[in-house]
């Protein structure tokens, strides 16, 4: 309450009347500053505040960490420092003006006790509030959001008018609402500070509300007037032996020995081979260890087993329940409303995030499945070294990046650098290997899969086994929040545009022009082309070396998100193959719903186990086998005979 | 065994029937010759077991026998001895290999995953009765005898201890019997198949399609092994196999000889179930459905089926190998199931020659122990002068190359040395190149637009 | 209509269809199939008795593969019936190797052997025996399958060439090789899509022969382009013109019949 008169004399009272420094404020309450009461001090803090002094924040800090002292010749008040040989410096509180050598017997420190110091710094927050320097007050808002108490809920109120800020302003409105919601004065006052948190999505609002709504656990013969959370049914809601056990721990009855407590019992009592009586030897079979535990109880070695009827009946004979520690139902009630509204938000945004992040995966399936498409689905060539293509793209940023420091520069260089090579590896491919197996489309996948561990191998020659890093340039490196739960870092968002870039690219590429004509000629009638002028070997080659230099651009793009290691290809080879396969073979528009497929399925069955992503992976393997029993030819299936081959 | 004079006899030069092409009336071995013309129809793919093969591999494991350190001059190391029983183990997966590939046309990426779960299925065994032992000694020092309860616990908490659990999953409830875990060896990968092919089979996928999808399910499968709750220990896999319960004075030397021979016949009679299946009429089946499946379907023969059959029994014996290779390796972790694990296995029956069993296992045994003598640091470093090659780190880059050198030239691969060796012309046709025919779908353009509605 | 019995299920519907004396073995109604917007195949109705020699003629793009691979399975029409034997079986519900099973063996337009196997290992899968897998494997040849083989070789006159691979035979050995395995399928129907191309003029005549001692007992449905050689079966014909039937009846009676001429043979 001294607090509001404080605040009421800042805000009362024109700066401008009072400019004064804090030296003469203290003289004027002298006795009050030199040994301050938490009852009284309230007067001589409210007219410091009030002073419009520059050094009132230093001021009331050191007064409330007990730096001030009173010289007690002139009864002035300074800040000392110790110089030794019980001499002190004095610097003037508000000049800040030394007096070296003032013996420790002319001084007295100021001492104010644990209720003062609260006071003070109640004071110190409200005037920081109020502190011309924003990024003061945004640091002193901060501050009372980190450990809020009650003492800060009046000031903060107090500085709300006054703020010109529109976003700070913002922030302490709530950051009172918050505050109010747990230590307003009145239940109304209360209420309608929990009221105006709907709809707030931030985790402080969530965890206030929460803390609002903690309960704990109790037991009683019959149900207490208490503002009763839940009543918990043991059976349903809690095991039989959990709820003994909240009775033994309450002393409302007595505890079941445990195996490990007779077990000890029964070692301790053996006596000459037996153990009251019943051998040694027979004590493996748990009923016989019952039994000489029995009998142990019974001579009145170890206390007696509670038998489960009594157990059932302790149990039954009592109340369990959860109750609010907040007594008042109207307060609860409000918040646990608010509080499922606010949820009900944070599944939604939840979803959307996971929306999100499964688009973001499903770009990145995209961009490496697609290059895949076009000499699988295409030309129906099929190239397990696709995977050691991404890889030798990655690869290809990363010594960009080691010649050109500057990251946005060498991005832009490794892009079009990563296509070029592995455009070029995949016509030699093409031209060395793939050429001569049309038509044996399992010996292309063997010597394909020779390629590939080559290659793996001989990145790891080269480059050693150790990840290495592909760095984005800053500008891509924060994140996009639409809010506390949503928010995507730029580089999915990055590798998502990219994805959209690829797919009119290709879309493009493969139906309005004539690459694409011929490109479509002939994979489907190879001889037909030929005779029409269509050269099928320049074709063929150029067909295998885009789609491996869209490969070596997913490489890139992979890389800058994940890490660069000879064995990242791999990882990606059968995920993309199933892409392509479950999207339906042969048709851009098939990958990408093959990609959105695996991506949003595997995004959707982590959801339901977050922990665990191996799980997920394996589920949706699983579903993809069965998915092609009910569409062998994937989701975008050609019809017609160019389907087929 | 009883045959094997007869069949040492038989051995040279050529052996049985291609002793026969080495002259057009060179029918040493008396046995009723049909027509010469007939001699093209056998090139390694049709036709009796090739004793000599068998009697090749009995003399070799006398061979080795007589060198160990358990039974003989202890020229060859206990665990070279480790090595050569799990080169056989290995050859039998091969030859398993080709007959559902060489001879029915299915490539598939997956039985190395069956071989696996052979291996995990004998692992649980193992692990369990030996941890059981252990646990019983240290219980045994205790003042009252453990109950039922508290032995199992402590072998829960001992296996599982490495993924931070202590109990034992429901799947190792039959783990305490070798008679189950052993029955479980033939049914786990023997349902797996069953259930998988029957999946694939019937929605007709075939070619590189199945191929993917064999590959997905063992990627599935790795993937599911490599999670710590799967039951199985996760990424630790199942140790300590080496140590044969109930034999734990026994020396690993004379352990190693044991599963050596055991390996042996094992491969022996998968030799000869194969060699049966894979001649007559069966044969003949199911080369027709590896080169000319919608043909064999208009005769009446039930092609899903038959590939269910290849594929389930080839799986069983795969499983069978595995339960045998990985007590001699001592150790199973899901990394073994990885799709690399199956691309190698084809890579070995393609190097060796599909389509004849036997180029199958020297496939398996000459690229595995080559590969173990190469990164095993065996192989010498060879200077270039500007660039010393150190095997360790090329070999796989020379053995990638070498199998596209041999898919690209030597598709019949060491196998085709034979042929090339008793002169016998080379076969022109496109039925040669067998699987690959299978899976062309030039000839079936109305089916694939048969779309299932 | 007397060939009915009572155990027939669709008796009264198939007694005003079965206008000839002989059970009908197979009765395709209303039978439609597209692809990709083409009409392959319209309305098509046919009925083959027990025993029967039918000749299919029509021009390119009649239907006439396409009707054989409806009945054996191979294309499944977009509606209409195939129905088969005593028992009505619904074809469109068998797969292939049932309806092979159930007793309809194809020769196929381009001879399709297994190159990489002999002749007698041809002859021999084709050979009328239990088709499951197990039967297959423990399947041993008596004398009388060696027998038969040597039977069926030597009608078909590849007695010499039993243990050539048939990859290594002429084509018109490979076309006898594949008469010969729908001979030693033994089935009650016969589809023949174009026996006689790439024979020469006496095997066209050993053809017919076999063919028209096969329908003494059999259903045999021939498909040919040459005029000559449906003339020499003697046997009523059915023309094709796109997708549906044009005209039925005795080769004399179809090549008067002006619409015939039209679309087929006035060309």
């Amino acid at each position: 309450m001294r607090l509001l008169k404080i605040l009421a004399a800042l805000l009362l009272l024109p700066a401008a009347v009072l400019a004064q420094d804090v030296q003469s404020v203290l003289q004027t309450h002298a006795e009050e500053a030199a040994s301050p009461s938490r009852r009284s001090v309230g007067v001589l803090l409210a007219d410091i505040s009030a002073s419009g002094a520059p050094e009132t924040a230093t001021f009331l800090e050191r007064y409330r960490d007990r730096e001030v002292w009173q010289r007690l010749s002139d009864g002035r008040f300074y800040y000392a420092e110790d110089t030794g040989d019980r001499t002190y410096t004095l610097i003037d509180i508000d000049t800040g003006a030394a007096t070296e050598g003032v013996s420790a017997d002319d001084l007295e420190q100021i001492r104010p006790n644990g209720g003062v110091q609260r006071e003070i710094a109640g004071a110190l927050v409200a005037f920081q509030l109020s502190d011309p320097d924003i990024s003061r007050r945004r640091t002193a808002v901060e501050a009372i959001a980190r450990s809020p108490s009650e003492d800060h809920l009046a000031p903060l109120r107090a500085s709300v008018d006054t703020e010109p800020d529109p976003a700070l302003k913002a922030r302490k409105e709530q950051l009172a609402d918050l505050l109010a919601a747990t230590y307003g004065d009145t239940p109304e006052e209360r209420i309608a500070a929990i009221e105006d948190l709907t709809g707030s999505l931030s985790v402080e609002v969530r965890a206030a509300l929460n803390r609002i709504l903690a309960t704990e656990a109790g037991v009683a013969t019959d149900l207490p007037e208490a503002n009763i959370a839940r009543v918990l049914e043991p059976g349903r809601d809690l095991t039989e032996a959990a709820a003994y056990g909240i009775l033994v721990s309450e002393g409302l009855a007595q505890a079941n020995p445990t195996d490990a407590e007779i077990y000890t019992a029964l070692t301790q009592n053996i006596d000459g081979g037996t153990v009251a009586g019943v051998p040694v030897a027979l004590l493996g079979d748990p009923a016989e260890r019952l039994r000489a535990y029995d009998a142990l109880a019974e001579a009145g070695a170890v206390p007696r087993r509670i038998p489960p009827e009594a157990i059932a009946g302790a149990v039954t004979s009592h109340v369990f329940f959860e109750s609010y520690l907040e007594p008042d139902e109207a307060i609860t009630d409000a918040a646990r409303r608010v509080l499922s509204g606010i949820q009900t938000r944070v599944g939604l945004g939840q979803v959307a995030d996971r929306t999100l992040d499964g688009l973001s995966l499903m770009s990145i399936y995209f961009l490496a499945a697609i290059g895949l498409a076009i000499t699988f689905g295409v030309m129906g060539v099929i190239n397990m070294a696709h995977g050691e293509f991404i890889m030798m793209g990655a690869y290809t940023g990363y010594v960009v990046q080691l010649f050109v420091p500057d990251y946005t520069l060498s991005l832009a260089i490794a892009l079009p650098l990563a296509f070029v090579v592995t455009f070029g590896a995949g016509v030699a491919l093409e031209r060395s290997v793939i050429r001569f197996l049309y038509h044996r489309p399992l010996e292309t996948l063997l010597a394909t899969f020779g390629i590939s561990i080559a290659l793996q191998q001989l990145a790891k020659n080269i480059f050693g086994t150790q990840a290495r890093p592909l760095t984005s340039p800053d500008w891509l490196a924060g994140a996009w929040a639409v809010n506390d739960v949503i928010q995507i870092s730029y580089i999915r968002i990055a590798i998502f545009v990219l994805a959209l870039i690829f797919l009119a690219l290709l879309l493009f590429l493969l139906n309005r022009t004539r690459l694409g004509l011929e490109v479509r000629a002939v994979t489907q009638n190879p001889g037909m082309a030929a005779s029409m002028g269509i050269d099928p070997d320049r074709i063929n080659m150029l067909t295998f070396g885009l789609g491996s230099g869209i490969a070596g651009i997913a490489g890139v793009a992979i890389g800058l998100y994940a890490q660069v290691t000879s064995e990242m290809g791999s990882s990606y080879i059968v995920q993309s193959f199933m892409t392509v396969v479950v999207g339906g073979v042969g048709n851009v528009w098939g990958t990408l719903a093959g990609a959105s497929l695996i991506g949003g399925l595997q995004k959707g069955i982590e959801w339901f186990n977050p922990s665990n992503t191996l799980a997920a992976q394996t589920y949706m393997v699983i579903f993809i086998i069965l998915f092609i029993q009910f569409r062998p030819k994937g989701i975008v299936a050609l019809k017609g005979r160019a389907a087929g081959d | 065994m009883t045959d094997t004079p007869h069949s040492l006899g038989r051995k040279y030069p050529g052996g049985g029937r291609h002793g026969r092409a080495i002259g057009p009336s060179d029918n040493g071995d008396g046995e009723a010759a049909p027509p010469p013309a007939g001699r093209r129809a056998d090139h390694g793919e049709t036709g009796k077991p090739k004793y000599w093969v068998l009697g090749l591999l009995f003399l070799f494991c006398f061979a080795v026998t007589i060198m160990s350190e358990a039974a003989g001059t202890g020229t060859i190391s206990t665990s070279f001895v480790k090595t050569l029983g799990k080169t056989l183990c290995l050859c039998l997966a091969a030859i398993a290999m080709d007959v559902v590939w060489g001879y029915t046309g299915i490539l598939s990426l997956g039985h190395m995953a069956f071989f696996g779960l052979g291996g995990y299925m004998i692992g649980q065994w193992l692990m369990y009765a030996r941890t059981e032992a252990i646990v019983l000694e240290n219980l045994a020092s205790q003042p009252i005898p453990a109950t039922p309860q508290e032995i199992q616990n402590a072998i829960g908490s001992q296996i599982f201890g490495v993924v931070g659990s202590s109990d034992l999953p429901p799947i190792w409830g039959f783990a305490h019997s070798l008679t189950l875990q052993l029955a479980l060896v033939v049914l786990v990968p023997g349902l797996l198949a069953l259930v998988f092919g029957w999946l694939a089979f019937r929605s007709r996928v075939t070619g590189v399609y199945l191929s993917i999808l064999t590959q997905a399910m063992t990627l599935a499968l790795s993937l599911y092994l490599f999670q710590n709750d799967s039951g199985l220990r996760g990424n630790n896999g199942l140790s300590g196999l080496q140590n044969i319960p109930g034999h734990e004075q026994t020396s690993q030397a004379v352990i190693s000889l044991a599963f050596f021979w055991a390996s042996a016949l094992a491969f022996a009679a998968g030799y000869l179930l194969f060699s049966w299946i894979v001649s007559g009429k069966m044969g003949s089946v199911i080369r027709g459905i590896r080169d000319n499946e919608s043909r064999v379907r208009f005769l009446g023969y039930p092609v899903e089926g038959f590939k269910l059959f290849v594929f389930t029994l080839t799986a069983v014996v795969c499983g069978l190998a595995g339960a045998l290779y990985y007590p001699q390796a001592g150790i199973i972790n899901p990394a073994e199931i990885a799709p690399i694990a199956s691309i190698y296995l084809a890579v070995w029956v393609a190097i060796g020659g599909r389509g004849r069993l036997y180029g199958a296992a020297i496939g398996a045994a000459f690229v595995s122990l080559l590969s173990s003598w190469f990164t095993g640091g065996g192989a010498p470093p060879l200077d270039l002068g500007f660039y010393r090659i150190l095997w360790t780190d090329w070999w796989l880059v020379l053995l990638g190359l070498s199998f596209v050198l041999v898919t690209l030239f030597a598709p019949k691969g060491i196998g085709g040395l034979f042929d090339f060796l008793v002169r016998k012309p080379e076969a022109d046709r496109e039925g040669d190149y067998g699987p690959d025919a299978g899976s062309r779908r030039a000839e079936e353009g109305p089916e694939d637009e048969e779309a299932r509605t | 209509m007397t060939a009915l019995t009572e155990s027939e299920p669709r008796s009264h519907e198939r007694g005003e269809r079965a206008r000839r004396p002989g059970a009908t073995l197979l009765e395709v109604s209303g039978v439609s199939v597209t692809f990709d917007g083409f009409r392959a195949i319209n309305n098509l109705s046919i009925s083959i008795g027990e025993p029967e020699l039918r000749a299919i003629i029509g021009p390119n793009g009649a239907g006439k593969t396409t009707f054989m691979d409806i009945v054996t399975g191979k294309t499944r029409p977009d509606e209409g019936r195939v129905l088969w034997g005593e028992k009505s079986l619904n074809l469109l519900k068998m797969s292939e190797s049932e309806i092979a099973r159930a007793g309809i063996g194809r020769k196929f337009q381009k001879p399709t052997v297994f190159e990489a196997q002999t002749v007698r290992a041809n002859l021999a899968m084709a050979l009328k025996a239990p088709r499951s897998p197990f039967d297959v494997l423990f399947f041993r040849p008596g004398p009388d399958v060696a027998a038969r083989i040597s039977e069926l070789a030597a009608e078909i006159g590849l007695a010499g060439e039993l243990d050539r691979l048939s990859g290594e035979l002429s084509h018109g050995q490979k076309q006898w090789l594949e008469i010969g395995m729908l001979l030693a399928q033994d089935p009650r129907l016969l589809l023949v899509d174009e026996p006689a191309a790439g024979m020469t003029p006496a095997e066209r005549e050993h053809t017919t022969d076999l063919l028209k001692r096969a329908a003494e007992k059999h259903a045999v449905v021939v498909v040919e382009h040459d005029m000559e050689f449906v003339r020499r079966l003697e046997c009523r014909v059915t023309v094709l013109h796109e997708g549906s039937v044009l005209a039925e009846g005795s080769l004399d009676h179809v090549t008067r019949d002006q619409r015939v001429i039209d679309v087929y043979l006035g060309r």
